[in-house]
């Protein structure tokens, strides 16, 4: 399964941004998860619990937050919920749309406990 | 002393890089490469049977197959006439990313190849998040995995350039509403580049190969001399 590689990369981002900024530890990593890439899910939690000893991300919690996809019509500009079966504009009526929220994958922020000053 | 720190990464970044890599080291090369994706049994190893025998006169076709655990599939494209095929075993990973095909195209002599052809593992949610340097996502589709795909692998059917719909030799014999299937590729994908045909009658597979001859065309035209 896929959950592997992507929890490395997780990690690889997590402590790499993490020891720039001289942290101790890495405690929260916030994930941005648009319901269009459908690429993991909270199960990554286990793999990283395994992956994450012995780093200065281990006993790291994940937040996950989800953006739904949404639609865009090129003709009037409205924006609306793909709710996945009628696909045309509640505003005009058009079909000719295009995705546009949904697509996102990516690491916003982390959060640290940083090393005790003087 | 808690921090907030920001960091807005790309999760795949590294292996998207590594994919760039891979991409410039065909475009040195010359040659146009697509990537297949398609669930288990779709026909993406059929379209590379068919496809090579309808190129051989005009392009060195190169094959890179993905699989859990076998070479039947490469084996396969060696025999349709394959310039070279390589088997990447990816030992249980569901998707190639771009470390495998790296690692494949280290394998291959790529001055000897005008076009190269990835059959991607059988799956239709992890490769499309794989990155691997390719020119053209292609996703194959077929008439008996059902009409609702596009809107249960909405991933897949969003980050494709190309859909082939195989098997249209079975539409008479099930119950697959084109218009239904057509609306979800197109709010996720609108104008995709469709080639509704079929490996077993041979039926639409001319306007398929055409856009493969075209986009190799272009791509190898600016190493010929003189041109
Ligand atoms: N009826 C029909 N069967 C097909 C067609 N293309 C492929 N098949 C069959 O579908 C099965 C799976 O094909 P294969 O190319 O191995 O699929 P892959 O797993 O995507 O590589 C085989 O039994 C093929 O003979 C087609 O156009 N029509
Ligand atoms: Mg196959
Ligand atoms: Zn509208």
């Amino acid at each position: 399964m896929h959950e592997l590689p992507v929890t490395q990369s997780i990690l690889e981002i997590a402590v790499r941004n993490g020891s720039q900024a001289n942290a101790r530890r890495v405690t929260d990593i916030y994930l941005v998860i648009g319901e269009l890439s459908s690429l993991i899910d909270e199960s990554i939690q286990f793999y990283w619990d395994m992956i994450a000893k012995d780093t200065i991300a281990e006993g790291a919690t994940l937040h996950f937050r989800r953006i739904e996809a949404e639609l865009m019509c090129n003709d009037c500009g409205e924006r609306f919920p793909h709710n996945r079966e009628d696909v045309s504009c509640p505003g005009c009526g058009g079909r000719n749309v295009k995705v546009a929220a949904g697509d996102e994958f990516f690491m916003e922020a982390i959060e640290v406990d940083g090393e005790p000053q003087g | 002393m808690a921090e907030r720190i920001s960091v807005v990464e790309n999760i795949l970044g590294a292996n998207d890089r590594l994919a760039q890599d891979n991409r410039a080291r065909l475009d040195a090369a010359g040659v146009f490469a697509v990537n297949l994706m398609a669930s288990p049994g779709a026909g993406k190893t059929s379209l590379i049977e068919q496809t090579l025998p309808r190129l051989a006169q005009k392009f060195r076709v190169a094959v890179v197959d993905g699989d859990i655990a076998t070479s039947i599939d490469a084996d396969r494209a060696a025999a349709a006439g394959a310039s070279a095929a390589v088997q990447i075993n990816t030992g249980g990973e569901c998707h190639l990313d771009a470390v495998m095909l790296q690692q494949a195209l280290n394998r291959l002599d790529l001055s000897a190849a005008d076009l190269l052809i990835v059959e991607n593992v059988g799956n239709l949610v992890c490769p499309a998040g794989f990155a691997l340097g390719t020119h053209k996502s292609v996703l194959v589709a077929s008439i008996p995995e059902g009409d609702d795909k596009p809107y249960k692998y909405p991933g897949m059917y969003r980050g494709v350039d190309v859909l082939v719909i195989n098997k249209m030799d079975l539409l008479p014999y099930i119950n697959f509403r084109m218009d239904y299937f057509r609306a979800g590729v197109e709010a996720l994908n609108p104008g995709l580049v469709t080639f509704p045909l079929s490996c077993r009658t041979g039926e639409g597979l001319d306007a398929w190969i055409n856009w493969l001859t075209q986009h190799a065309t272009r791509n190898t035209q600016h190493l010929i001399p003189g041109t």
